[in-house]
C-alpha cells in the first residue's frame, strides 16, 4: 500500500521544479495583466457610449452584458490552464525516464505508486492553485468595474480547475508511455475534438437528431472537459440569462457560451469514475513500465 | 521473547549475509536476453568490481539488484533482503549511469530532496548535505542551480547524493564516466574511504585500471553471465614476459611454447604464466637457437590482459 509521506515529498518536488520554470512565471505575468486589461474592459461596460462619457446603462442589462463577457473571459483562462496544465505534466514521467532521473528517486525506499500518485497530486495542487487564483483576482475586478458576482462562484472555480485536472490526468497517463511532445498533443488534440463533439450534441438536441446527442454523450464521456465547461458557464449566468437561453428552445444547447442547466448528478459521478480510471490506469502503466 | 531472539537472530543473519547474492538471475525483454542467468557473492565491506563489454547486462544487473525491474527469473538478495525490498533502499546508496539533474534545483537542493526520499531525519539533512558535498569537493558550490554546473560536476553531485545517509552498500554505476584525471583520483579516493568506513561498494566500470586499482574483488560477465569471479590475486594469478627477437624461423619460435603460453606477433614473442626464474632459460634458448634478441620486458598480467583473454575464450 503506498504511504503518504513519500507521495507529499514528491508532491511538493513536482511543485518546487513547476514554480521554478520559466512558463509558470510567464502564465503568472501573463494573467495578472489579463485580469488588468479585463477590469479596465468591464470598467466600460457601465457606460452605453465613449471611454466613461455616456450615461450608464440599467442594471439588468449590465449583469447580463458582463456575465457574458465573464464567461468569455473565463474560456480564455480556462484554455490558458487547460494548455498550461497538460505543458507541465506531459514530460513529467517521461523526462524522469529519458533523464534517469527516475531511476535515482525510485531506487529510494518508494514505491512507483507513490511516486505516480505524488506527481499527480503536485499538479493538482497547481492547477487547483490557478484556477483559484485567477478566478478570485477576476471575480474581484469585475465586481469592482461592474458590482456583477456570479450565482455560484465557487462552483466555477470548481469546474474550471476540473477542465485543467481532466486534461493533465490523461496527459501524465501518456507521459508515462510516450515522450512528452506526443503526451501533451494528443490530450490538447482531445479537448478541442470534445469541445467539438459538445456543440454537435447541443446540435443533435436543438433537431432531434439521436446520432448527433449520442456524439455529444460519447465525447462526454471519454474527456469529460466540455460537460465541465458547460457546467462553469452555468455557474456564472444570472438567473435573467438562464430564463432567456430557457425561452430561447433547445437550439441554445449547441452554442458553446451558453448553459440552461447545471451538471446532472449522474455526470459528476462519472466525472469521479474517470478520475478514479485514470489514475489507476497510469498506477498500472508506469508498474509495468521499463526504467 | 522468543519473538525478540526472532529477531535478534534474524538481525544476525542479515548481519552476517553477503551485501549482494544471487542465483540465476535473469532478464527477458521478449525474446531478447539482457540477462541471461547472474550468479554471484559479493562479500561486506568489500569493493567489487563489476565488469563486462558493452551489451553484456551490467546496468540490467544493477537495476535488478536495485530493484527496479523486476526479474523474469531467478532469485537475489540485497544486504540479507530479496531484491526489491523497499525498506532496504535505506541502506542503498545509487549512481545511476548517465542521469541528468533536475537544472533548475541548486545541488543542495536536489540533496535535500534525496535525504527526505531516503527518510533521513529532517534535523541530519543539513550536516548529510554538508558531509556529501565536502567530500565530493563541491563546498561553495551547492547553493548554485545544477544548470551551472559542469558534467564533472554533475558526477559529483550525483556521487555525493548516492553517499547520503551513509548507505551499507553503494552501487556506482560508470562513477568516473565524466571526469577529469583529478576527478578520477577523487573518485578513487572517496572509494577507498568509503572502504575503510566499512561500507560495501558496487563498482561497475569500463576502466579496468582504475577497477584494479580500487577493487578487492571482481566479476566478469558476458553474455548476461558471470564468466569469471574472484579477488585480483586470484584472477591475475600468471605472470607474463615478451621478447624482441628476430633471426628466428616460425618452428623455432614455436619451439619457445615449451615455456609457456604463447603469443607470437612476429616481433614480440610473450610467453604467459612464465615464472620470474625461467626468464634466463628463454634467453639462453633463443641465443642457442640463433636468434637475435632485442628487448626482455617481465611483466605481470593487467586486468585487461585477463579481461580480454576471457572474453576471447568465451566466444
Amino acid at each position: 500500500m503506498p504511504e503518504l509521506q513519500p507521495i507529499l515529498t514528491f508532491a511538493k518536488l513536482t511543485m518546487w521544479e513547476a514554480s521554478r520554470r520559466r512558463l509558470l512565471i510567464a502564465v503568472a505575468v501573463l494573467t495578472l495583466v489579463v485580469v488588468g486589461a479585463t477590469g479596465w474592459a468591464f470598467f466600460q461596460l457601465r457606460y452605453a457610449s465613449g471611454p466613461g462619457g455616456g450615461p450608464e446603462i440599467g442594471e439588468v442589462a449590465l449583469r447580463v452584458l458582463a456575465a457574458q463577457v465573464l464567461i468569455v473571459v473565463a474560456f480564455l483562462f480556462s484554455a490558458v490552464l487547460a494548455l498550461m496544465s497538460v505543458l507541465v505534466a506531459a514530460p513529467t514521467i517521461s523526462g524522469d525516464v529519458e533523464s534517469n532521473l527516475a531511476l535515482g528517486l525510485l531506487a529510494r525506499p518508494v514505491r512507483r505508486s507513490e511516486y505516480v500518485l505524488g506527481r499527480w497530486l503536485g499538479l493538482a495542487a497547481l492547477v487547483v492553485l490557478y484556477a483559484a487564483g485567477s478566478a478570485v483576482l477576476e471575480l474581484i475586478v469585475v465586481d469592482w468595474a461592474t458590482g456583477y458576482v456570479p450565482p455560484h462562484p465557487i462552483e466555477l472555480i470548481v469546474y474550471v480547475a476540473g477542465v485543467g485536472l481532466v486534461l493533465f490526468t490523461l496527459a501524465l497517463l501518456l507521459s508515462t508511455r510516450l515522450a512528452g511532445m506526443a503526451a501533451g498533443f494528443i490530450p490538447l488534440t482531445c479537448y478541442f475534438m470534445a469541445w467539438v463533439g459538445g456543440i454537435l450534441g447541443g446540435a443533435g438536441e436543438a433537431i432531434g437528431n439521436q446520432e448527433l446527442i449520442a456524439t455529444g454523450v460519447v465525447s462526454k464521456l471519454l474527456l469529460p472537459t466540455d460537460g465541465l465547461w458547460r457546467a462553469a458557464v452555468y455557474a456564472m449566468e444570472p438567473a435573467s440569462l438562464v430564463a432567456t437561453y430557457r425561452a430561447a428552445g433547445s437550439g441554445i444547447a449547441a452554442f458553446p457560451f451558453a448553459a440552461t442547466d447545471g451538471p446532472p448528478p449522474a455526470f459528476l459521478v462519472w466525472v469521479a469514475v474517470w478520475f478514479a480510471a485514470m489514475i489507476g490506469l497510469t498506477l498500472w502503466s508506469f508498474r509495468r513500465r521499463e526504467i | 521473547m522468543v519473538d525478540l531472539q526472532e529477531r535478534q537472530a534474524a538481525a544476525a543473519t542479515a548481519a552476517a549475509s553477503p551485501a549482494i547474492h544471487c542465483v540465476e538471475l535473469s532478464k527477458h525483454y521478449g525474446r531478447t536476453v539482457a540477462l541471461a542467468g547472474l550468479t554471484m557473492t559479493m562479500p561486506r565491506g568489500e569493493v567489487f568490481g563489476f565488469l563486462g563489454p558493452n551489451g553484456a547486462g551490467k546496468t540490467t544487473a544493477v537495476k535488478l539488484l536495485l530493484g527496479l525491474v523486476e526479474p523474469t527469473g531467478g532469485e537475489g538478495w540485497v544486504l540479507g533482503k530479496q531484491v526489491g525490498d523497499v525498506p532496504t533502499r535505506r541502506l542503498v546508496g545509487y549512481l545511476p549511469e548517465l542521469f541528468r539533474y533536475q537544472p533548475w534545483l541548486s545541488g543542495e537542493e536536489v540533496m535535500r530532496v534525496h535525504c527526505e526520499l531516503a527518510r533521513l531525519r529532517r534535523s541530519s539533512w543539513s550536516e548529510e548535505v554538508g558531509k556529501a558535498l565536502d567530500l565530493v569537493g563541491l563546498t561553495g558550490r551547492g547553493r548554485d542551480k545544477v544548470r551551472t554546473y559542469s558534467k564533472g560536476m554533475q558526477q559529483r553531485l550525483g556521487i555525493g547524493v548516492a553517499l547520503l545517509g551513509s548507505p551499507e552498500l553503494v552501487f556506482l554505476d560508470e562513477p568516473t564516466s565524466a571526469l577529469d584525471p583529478v576527478g578520477r583520483h577523487d573518485v578513487r579516493q572517496i572509494i577507498h574511504h568509503l572502504r575503510e568506513g566499512g561500507t560495501s561498494v558496487f563498482l561497475n566500470s569500463h576502466l579496468l585500471t582504475e577497477v584494479e586499482m580500487v577493487c578487492d574483488r571482481v566479476a566478469m560477465i558476458d553474455h548476461g553471465r558471470v564468466i569469471a569471479t574472484g579477488t585480483l590475486n586470484e584472477l591475475l594469478s600468471g605472470n607474463a614476459c615478451r621478447f624482441k627477437v628476430s633471426g628466428l624461423d616460425p618452428r623455432q619460435r614455436s619451439s619457445l611454447a615449451s615455456f609457456g603460453n604463447r603469443d607470437d606477433d612476429g616481433e614480440w614473442i610473450i610467453l604467459r604464466g612464465l615464472p620470474p626464474e625461467h626468464v634466463p632459460d628463454v634467453v639462453d634458448e633463443i641465443v642457442r637457437m640463433g636468434g637475435r634478441l632485442y628487448a626482455v620486458e617481465p611483466r605481470h598480467q593487467t586486468l585487461e590482459d585477463r579481461f580480454l583473454q576471457l572474453l576471447g575464450e568465451d566466444h
